[in-house]
């Protein structure tokens, strides 16, 4: 068990760097390839050479690649400072450097960002999986039947709906005909109401699609599970049905769900951001988009790694989780 | 869905009725049509298919016969005050099917119509190149094993875990105007085309990778390689074939996923950029007209969600008839 952890973290590691090394390249190397250089991208296209020869001092960019990587990797865990024309400006641990755009520090800009991100994606995580576990445990106990129909006929349309076109749908609807939520975005700390107020529609836009995946994961795994002997086995001596498919049944079913879930998370951080941009939630999704479209490399270079980060990470933990709910599994 | 039962009558029938017609060898593709065509959620899915595909196709020719150029503005059917369509229903009437876009008046039929263009050429072209990198590594990884699957395997776990559709907007961000001799949306699809397909091929790499793991442990596959054949021989003249089946149907199955990409892509603003049209880009500019224009965003909207859904049911048909054992 040790050794596996111990394992599993060197190889988590490894992988964020290679993360880090590969987005580094790709926004630091491929816009001077093109011509666009990203000293000139900070200071604007209107500036002289010789404040763009400025910014490229100061920001190292004229450095080979590597050592530029060196210095962005070192810079993550004591800190940077960044000496030219002058001045110095220190960047405090953990450095993701300055926005190009507002000359601000990236680290806080993302850590502001993570609140709204991280109450939508859990809010619609909790949402999905009791949504659709259940949706698709009753369509797998009463097959055939009007409920199973319509739960998966809902299920398909679910999973063939743009997250941003139900967003639209349900803002149209709730917000601006009906007038029942606000539908804006205010920190937990500040009004847990409104804060419930305003993610309900994102939370329902968002696990609309992943309960639609799961219920029909839930239900052909659980009517896999139905037909093994064990199960026979448990009614025939004489268990209850609650106890038979709450307790025996469910078990073996939450191990497929368990391994998508890990595999979602990267997705959930794509759909994520498509609902934030619907709904206009200021975390880390719109943050990237607005980045994106100001050529901002150093945010958009800290979001990815910190998705990046927070996949990997759910990763280790969806893997570890298996063996409490399938005691069959060794982790070696 | 329950399809085993229905299939044990059936062949009954056909041994209770043996005297007229003589036994005949079928194909597996042949089984699989027959199969496919009693599936009539999936015909049904195959023949919506089949229809946008012919609207992609002539788009031009309908855009003719039922609606205005796509870019050509129509302001005297905005209301100035407000930008918002005259009329109700956005605008809606015999002259303009589904409505005008608001501020600039364009026709929404059209851009609908030239939309299914953009979308689906990026989603087959997508699939192509995600079917080409994973079949050759996932063959590759499967066949010799190894350092070499060890290695292929890896990347396409780090490939499967990555926050993808974040990396995409970022990687499209940074491409330049022109290039491969090719400019304005022109480079914005092949990269789409490229990048979409790059970031699909671990999931067909790996379905083929599990297959090859099990059939070049087959008989013939022992009997060729005694015979003398030799490694590439074995690999695109004996192991290929025996996974077009699965191959065919996860490329079905890719497409939607792919259409769904792209018009997020473009709904992003990563995608392709007006004056071309496409349904994702339409869906954005409608965040910030719902409120005044709520019917702008249906037509786009539904456009994206019919296609995807008769790919899902065409693919699913696919599988099931392709696969009896229902699994994947």
């Amino acid at each position: 068990m040790f050794a596996y952890l111990v394992r599993r973290l060197f190889a988590v590691i490894v992988m964020l760097l290679v993360v880090t090394l590969v987005t580094f390249l790709i926004f630091f190397t491929i816009p001077s390839l093109t011509g666009a250089d990203p000293a000139a991208l900070y200071v604007g296209k209107q500036a002289d050479p010789a404040t763009i020869e400025g910014i490229r001092q100061k920001l190292g960019l004229s450095d080979p690649v590597l050592v530029q990587f060196w210095h962005f990797v070192t810079g993550l865990f004591t800190g940077r400072d960044y000496t030219g024309g002058g001045t110095t400006d220190h960047c405090p641990a953990p450095c993701f450097g300055f926005s190009f755009r507002t000359e601000q520090p990236v680290w806080p800009i993302l850590l502001d960002r993570l609140p709204p991100t991280l109450s939508l994606a859990g809010g619609a995580c909790v949402v999905w999986l009791l949504v659709g576990v259940s949706a698709g445990v009753v369509s797998a106990l009463k097959r055939g039947t009007k409920i199973d129909r319509a739960a998966m006929t809902t299920a398909l349309a679910g999973v063939s709906l743009p997250i941003y076109f139900t967003a639209l749908l349900l803002l149209a609807l709730f917000k601006f005909r009906l007038g029942w939520t606000t539908a804006e975005y205010v920190p937990l700390s500040e009004d847990p109401a409104g804060w419930f107020d305003g993610l309900v529609l994102p939370w329902v836009a968002l696990a609309f699609l992943f309960a639609a995946m799961y219920a029909r994961l839930t239900r052909a795994t659980m009517m896999e599970v139905l037909g093994e002997d064990y199960i026979r086995t448990a009614r025939a001596k004489g268990l209850t049905e609650r106890t038979v498919i709450g307790k025996h049944a469910m078990r073996s079913t939450m191990t497929p769900i368990a391994t998508i879930l890990g595999m979602d998370l990267g997705a959930l951080v794509g759909s994520a951001i498509l609902t934030e941009s619907a709904f206009n939630l200021p975390g880390l999704g719109q943050a990237a988009v607005t980045a994106i479209s100001n050529k901002d490399l150093p945010v958009i270079l800290g979001v990815v790694l910190v998705a990046a980060s927070a996949v990997v990470v759910a990763n280790l933990v969806v893997d570890l989780l298996y063996a409490v709910i399938d005691p069959r599994v060794r982790l070696s | 869905m329950t399809a085993p039962l229905p299939d044990t009558s059936a062949a009954g029938a056909v041994v209770a009725d043996v005297p007229p017609k003589a036994i005949e060898g079928r194909s597996p593709w042949r089984i699989a049509w027959t199969r496919l065509k009693r599936d009539r959620l999936a015909l049904a899915g195959g023949v919506v298919v089949v229809l946008l595909i012919l609207v992609a196709v002539f788009a031009p020719l309908i855009v003719d016969l039922l609606g205005h150029p796509p870019n050509e503005y129509h302001e005297e059917r905005i209301d100035a005050l407000l930008g918002t369509p005259k009329g109700a229903w956005g605008g809606m009437d015999g002259d303009f099917l589904f409505g005008v876009e608001p501020v600039n008046g364009r026709d929404v039929f059209s851009r609908v119509v030239y939309g299914a263009r953009v979308s689906l050429l990026v989603a087959f072209l997508a699939a192509v190149v995600a079917v080409a990198i994973g079949t050759v590594l996932g063959i590759v990884a499967g066949y010799f094993g190894g350092w070499v699957d060890t290695l292929i395997s890896r990347v396409m776990d780090a490939l499967l875990a990555f926050p993808q559709l974040l990396f995409i907007i970022a990687l499209v961000s940074v491409v330049p105007n022109e290039l491969w001799g090719l400019s304005g949306s022109g480079v914005r699809m092949a990269v789409l085309v490229a990048v979409i397909g790059f970031f699909g091929w671990p999931y067909v790499g790996r379905i083929v990778r599990g297959q090859t793991l099990s059939l070049r442990e087959r008989e013939y596959v022992e009997a060729a390689r005694s015979l003398g054949a030799g490694r590439t021989y074995i690999l695109f003249r004996e192991l290929l074939p025996n996974l077009v089946a699965p191959i065919t149907v996860y490329a079905t199955l890719m497409i939607p996923t792919n259409v769904l990409t792209e018009a997020a892509l473009s709904f992003l603003g990563a995608g392709v950029k007006s004056p071309t049209s496409s349904w994702g880009q339409m869906l954005s500019k409608a965040v910030n007209t719902y409120e005044s224009d709520p019917m702008f965003m249906v037509f786009p909207g539904l456009a994206i969600f019919v296609t995807v859904l008769a790919f899902n049911l065409f693919g699913d048909g696919v599988r099931d008839a392709l696969d009896p054992r229902g699994s994947r």
